[in-house]
């Protein structure tokens, strides 16, 4: 019995499951919102790693690369614009935030 | 057979850890879980031969994306009541909407074209094989315009955090070096005359 490229695909199916249902079910707090999108992008990042690696390409591996640049980029600005907020209405609650309802 | 079992701990651990993170009480503990998830997920990474990717996801994302979002997560102070309001009213939508969306892709990723037939398992690499420098010689040949993007990038979000973020204090005194080097003797300095004293 060993490891096959489906194992690998279904583990990241879960996690972006679990990502997903985090969003649905923590959709008050932004905090957790930013974690699971994270949780995705890691999701989506061992799909490109798997294929990389059972394909015998490189260029799946790059684009993790570039995945993870990215990634802590909108971590650092996400969590910027979260201090902000916090600094200015003393809450990260979602439904304090609604100035541009219309 | 001691790939399988390294593959399924660290599977395991990696759900486990991912659902406590969606699930826990305190956004710190959820922090904490996020950097298990991501601990597990680098072996598992490795195990795949992507080494250096695995190493650069603990160094990154352990070591600074998860610590700046403890230091958030730590500097807020924030009311969990509030923000689990509701969240055991989403919850059956929550499990639904991810068993739909694992119903299908688990549909794809578990057909014909992606079984063990098809995709072979490939052969191991030597030990003198370096995934570092095979991915640094194509990073900075045929990747290297991306390369330069991601790096504008990054300077980009150093310079939307800092600008969001920083604020002019107005009880704080400043030195104002400008106007410290144009001084001139005359603004500063008074000769007075006046009879010498004690004759």
């Amino acid at each position: 019995m060993t490891v096959e490229l489906s194992h690998y695909l279904i583990l990241a199916a879960i996690l972006f499951s679990i990502s997903i249902a985090g969003i649905v079910i923590n959709r008050k707090n932004i905090i957790i919102l930013l974690m699971s999108i994270e949780l995705m992008l890691l999701a989506v990042n061992l799909n490109f790693i798997a294929f990389s690696h059972y394909l015998n390409d490189l260029a799946g591996q790059v684009f993790v690369f570039f995945i993870l640049t990215v990634a802590a980029a909108e971590a650092a600005i996400g969590l910027a614009i979260l201090v902000v907020l916090f600094r200015n209405k003393q809450s990260i609650n979602v439904e304090d935030i609604s100035e541009m309802k219309g | 057979m001691i790939e399988t079992i390294i593959f399924y701990v660290f599977a395991f651990s990696t759900v486990v850890s991912a659902t406590a993170v969606v699930t826990v009480r305190n956004p710190v503990h959820a922090a904490l879980f996020l950097v298990l998830t991501f601990f597990t997920s680098a072996i598992i990474w490795m195990t795949l031969e992507a080494e250096f990717l695995a190493i650069s996801l603990v160094l990154v994302y352990v070591g600074a994306v998860m610590v700046l979002f403890l230091f958030v997560v730590m500097m807020l102070d924030i009311n969990i009541a509030r923000l689990r309001e509701g969240f055991v009213k989403y919850l059956p939508l929550g499990i639904v909407v991810a068993l739909i969306m694992l119903g299908l892709m688990l549909n794809v990723v578990t057909s014909d074209i992606f079984s063990s037939t098809a995709m072979l398992e490939p052969v191991a690499k030597g030990a003198d094989y370096s995934n570092t420098k095979a991915l640094g010689s194509v990073l900075y040949t045929e990747h290297v315009f991306a390369f330069e993007l991601a790096a504008v990038i990054l300077l980009v979000a150093i310079v939307a955090a800092i600008s969001l973020t920083m604020r002019k204090r107005t009880n704080t005194k400043y030195q104002v070096p400008s106007e410290q080097t144009q001084v001139r003797k005359a603004d500063r300095l008074r000769i007075v005359k006046m009879p010498a004293d004690g004759e």
